[in-house]
């Protein structure tokens, strides 16, 4: 049980990480509007997954916070001055491009790690971990395809202008 | 031949029409004062550009001036009536503040000067950019109102000869997620439905669509169903207490008052009660439909209880609502701004897609889905590819129909671009804020009062980086921010095509010629593709057409095979039939076709399909393997959605919700109704309407002038105690500064509603969301005695019509 344990801590650290990236990201893209609004909605897919992890490590004895601090302190206001400053500005931009790159990297991680959870759950016919990675999963590549798709949207003004 | 008050009437006398009975004519015909029938000279064809509906009219022609319309008995979109907008709205035409002169900017004013000096400024401009930054610093805003030959040649001037992305249409604010959800669904635009089902319809439901005031040739359609034997029960959705909604009361059927920004859940409230009490046709989605389980699977958390508490309304509601659609024999749905301009708009719009699937309510007399438009040539912009779409529903992911394209207009298939969806409104907007397109030009439409967040836009027009051209007929409030002004012709003015809501097509004849140096749009961007020297692969001047009928010859050909084919028609063909015509038209089917999807069909192949449709939560477009593996078979599709919580919903600050809308008497940014005597009467100031509990609770009275503020700022309009559903204000959008302070409220308090909007749009169709902001009220001190606001037959709480007439 002991590496189910070290599977599902491993979810929880990656999914709080990408709730609270998510976050950070749209206070710094508050002027790309939908940025700001799609990434605060997807970030609440995080937030209900980690709560979610905390519930079911309770059955395998694991301690997980289900409600983490989601700003770090300071972060939260510095990236939005950041934003604000840089808001109508071409480098806004290049920003935007380098902040939906790492969304798409930790997102890719989380959804590798409910793979392994997946894998794991039924190897060890854990039917409710199989379940909660089913419920899951699905919305992390949605955040995936997200980031990867307004990247493809938004490079070549970016990067041709 | 009618010619009463319909100001006071507009849908005037009833011509009742038994279910599965044609519908009766009733010819409206309104003449300048002193006109007498006997004095028109010439009647020239024409259909109206100030709804979506394509009433088909006749303009009267005297004296060289228009002296009138009269309504096309013979059509099958009208049958001869016409709404107050169409019989008194040619008058703007004649406005004598008409722009007549071009206009540039010196010294920080516009002047007037001729032609040659203002398009050399444009092709200079043109010319630096696209030396010095590329194609991507050029963007084009157009508009719902021109004609197919003019979307059809700036999507080949923009598209094909700059090659640039940025290419939308203000029908991005109006129908953006009309052509979304259809997308979403068949994986291709294309109304389903045809008018004709009202008549035949034994339910019809209309979703956030107030047709009484948007479409009321259409309202006039179901009043004279209503009216006679066998009469249609009708369901409502709108936090109005509107026409449509005492309609469908007295009709025993349901008006539901959602809050705003709740749509999906009671649509998926709805369908949980229709699935699990088996008001489904299982053959039906069987056979023609992908994705059942998942919706069923959705739904489920969506009893009427969870439903009620997320809309603020009664379980019951939603129970009776879904007992009439349940039960429903022939199910018209209709839809329209409600949810279109609210929160998760394809989202909500795909559920009544859904709806008639799932009860196999599609392709037959009465079966239909209308998916509406909001601008009268939206359809056109959209299949012209003049929006955010390739030119005749060609898919920007598909290789093969770039190609396609390219062909029709001897281009390089690399010089029309298709690496990402064409750029929305809202995107571009972005972008010039950013300093990335320096070059905008709008044609035919006013986003310094139609966009949100005024101050915003406002901001970004008057930059001095950006080289703003405005294409227009009055000096509009945009217009008074661009850099050159070009002074257009329009309707009665020029010839042009023109489509509605339900695929019919028409043509509108030059009656008159336009005043001063105006040209026409079509004109106008032929100039500039001259005056640019672009060229086609063989060398000759691109785009290779010279007039309206030679572009209609050249888009009838680039249509061919397409879903909205017009092979079939042509200019000569469209001035003999006594009616429009609806696309599909070949050769093969001279006369069009009235519904599509009859056989359960659907153009949703892999590689024939427009979209491989969009994650509805995020807007990420799904890629062609996803697609296949979604819809190898060419099915419809039944897309589930999640409800999510608004993203401004009311709080201490701010504890209303604002929804924003229309008036049956005005058009848009009122450019054109604002200049009509009697509309402009009708309807003369801006108006806040709110419930009888929160006036109390506030301590505002009818006619009170009042604040109503957001968190992007504050407007100053009279009161009307009316019945809205309680904790919601509903403010009209037509009222900006022309007619006032200019291009802006100048430091004074503001008037028009989008000074409160917010920056927000639908993911997937990108339209802007009008109809969930978070507002308060408060009465505004020393105002003066109260004022009774004027009322009109179509808004909340009228008086009796006979005193409205007076007071006009």
């Amino acid at each position: 049980m002991s590496k189910l344990r070290l599977v599902l801590r491993e979810l929880h650290r990656s999914e709080t990480s990408l709730a609270r990236d998510l976050l950070a990201v749209a206070d710094r893209h508050r002027a790309d509007h939908e940025i700001f609004h799609v990434a605060r909605d997807v970030a609440g897919w995080s937030q209900e997954h980690v709560r979610r992890l905390a519930e079911a490590g309770r059955d395998h004895g694991v301690r997980l916070n289900p409600q983490p601090r989601w700003e770090l302190p300071g972060v939260g206001g510095l990236a939005r001055k950041a934003g604000e400053a840089l808001a109508r500005r071409p480098a806004s931009g290049l920003l935007l491009l380098a902040d939906l790159r790492r969304v798409h990297r930790k997102a890719t991680g989380v959804s590798l790690d409910w793979e392994l959870l997946a894998q794991a759950a039924q190897a060890m016919k854990q039917q409710p971990l199989v379940e909660l990675a089913a419920d899951c999963h699905p919305q992390t590549l949605r955040q995936m395809r997200w980031a990867n798709a307004h990247l493809k949207v938004t490079s070549p003004q970016v990067i041709a202008s | 031949m009618q010619e009463p008050d319909r100001i006071a009437q507009p849908w005037g006398e009833r011509t009742p029409h038994g279910r599965g009975e044609p519908w009766p004519a009733r010819v409206d015909q309104h003449l300048a004062d002193g006109v007498a029938p006997a004095d028109v000279q010439r009647w020239a064809r024409s259909a109206s550009v100030l709804h979506s509906n394509g009433d088909a009219m006749d303009i009267a022609v005297a004296d060289g001036r228009i002296a009138g319309v009269r309504g096309s008995a013979d059509d099958r979109v009208n049958r001869g009536r016409l709404g107050p907008k169409d019989l008194y709205g040619w008058q703007a035409n004649s406005s004598p503040d008409r722009l007549t002169r071009p206009l540039v900017r010196m010294g920080g004013r516009l002047v007037e000067t001729d032609w040659d000096t203002a398009m050399g400024r444009v092709v200079a401009a043109s010319k630096r950019l696209l030396g010095e930054r590329g194609p991507s610093a050029i963007g084009f805003y157009t508009t719902g109102q021109l004609f197919l030959e003019e979307y059809y040649t700036l999507a080949a001037i923009a598209r094909g000869a700059i090659g640039t992305n940025h290419l939308d249409g203000n029908t991005r604010l109006c129908t953006a997620t009309a052509a979304a959800a259809l997308k979403e669904t068949f994986a291709c635009d294309g109304q389903p439905g045809s008018f004709t089902d009202v008549d035949n319809a034994d339910v019809i439901a209309l979703f956030g669509h107030n047709a009484a005031e948007t479409q009321p040739v259409l309202w006039m359609r179901i009043l004279d169903r209503l009216a006679g034997a066998n009469p249609p029960a009708l369901v409502c959705v709108d936090p109005r207490e509107t026409p449509v909604a005492r309609a469908a009361r007295e009709s025993g059927g349901v008006h539901i008052a959602p809050l705003p920004g709740t749509n999906v859940a009671l649509m998926n409230g709805l369908l949980h009660e229709v699935i699990a009490n088996g008001w489904i046709d299982r053959e039906y989605i069987d056979a023609h439909t992908v994705g059942f389980p998942e919706l069923e699977e959705r739904v489920r958390d969506y009893p009427p209880e969870h439903v009620a508490r997320i809309c603020r309304i009664e379980p019951e509601d939603v129970r009776a609502a879904a007992r009439v659609l349940g039960r429903a024999e022939r199910l018209l749905s209709t839809v329209l701004q409600g949810f279109y301009q609210s929160h998760q708009a394809t989202a909500a719009a795909v559920q009544v897609n859904n709806l008639n699937l799932v009860r196999g309510m599609l392709g037959r007399p009465g079966c239909g889905i209308l998916q509406m438009n909001g601008q009268p040539t939206a359809q056109n912009t959209r299949e012209c590819g003049a929006d955010g779409d390739l030119t005749g529903f060609r898919n920007w992911e598909n290789d093969a129909h770039v190609a396609d394209i390219a062909r029709h207009w001897n281009v390089d298939q690399a010089q029309i671009p298709h690496m990402a969806p064409p750029t929305h409104a809202m995107q571009m907007f972005r972008y010039a804020e950013q300093g990335s397109i320096r070059m905008l030009w709008v044609s035919g439409t006013n986003p310094a009062v139609s966009m949100p967040e005024l101050a915003r836009i406002r901001r970004i027009l008057s930059q001095r980086r950006l080289f703003l051209v405005v294409q227009d007929i009055f000096p509009s409030e945009t217009a008074q921010l661009a850099d050159v002004v070009l002074p257009a012709a329009t309707w009665g003015e020029k010839t042009g095509c023109l489509t509605n809501a339900d695929r019919t097509v028409h043509l509108s004849e030059k009656a008159v010629d336009p005043p001063g140096r105006a040209r026409p749009d079509l004109d106008i961007f032929l100039d500039y593709a001259r005056r640019m020297d672009f060229r086609d692969n063989d060398g000759h001047p691109f785009p290779q057409w010279h007039d309206a009928e030679s572009a209609f010859d050249a888009w009838a050909a680039c249509s061919a095979g397409r879903p909205c084919d017009y092979s079939g028609l042509s200019h000569a063909r469209l001035r003999d039939a006594p009616s429009g015509i609806q696309w599909p038209c070949t050769a093969e089917n001279p006369d069009g076709t009235e519904r599509l999807y009859t056989d359960g069909r659907f153009w949703s192949a892999p590689e024939y399909c427009e979209s491989y449709g969009r994650d509805l939560v995020t807007g990420a477009p799904l890629e062609e393997t996803e697609y296949r593996a979604l819809n190898p078979d060419a099915k419809a599709i039944l897309k589930a959605a999640e409800h999510l919580p608004p993203h401004e919903p009311p709080g201490d600050e701010f504890p209303l919700v604002l929804t924003t809308g229309r008036t049956i008497y005005h058009f848009h940014t009122r450019t054109k109704t604002g200049r009509v005597p009697q509309l402009q009467a009708a309807a003369p100031e801006v108006w806040v309407e709110c419930s009888a509990a929160d006036a109390q609770r506030l301590g505002v009275a009818d006619g009170d002038m009042a604040e109503v503020a957001t968190p992007r700022g504050a407007i100053r309009a009279r009161v009307r105690v009316g019945a809205i559903r309680e904790g919601v204000l509903f403010v009209p959008f037509h009222y900006g500064y022309w007619d006032t302070t200019g291009s802006g409220p100048d430091g004074g308090p503001g008037r028009a509603a989008n000074e409160l909007t917010p920056t927000d749009w639908d993911p997937a169709s990108k339209q802007p969301l009008f109809k969930t902001a978070a507002a308060r009220l408060t009465r505004v001190a020393g105002a003066g005695s109260a004022v009774p606001a004027p009322r009109t037959p179509g808004d909340a709480g009228a008086r009796p019509a006979t005193t409205v007439g007076g007071a006009s």
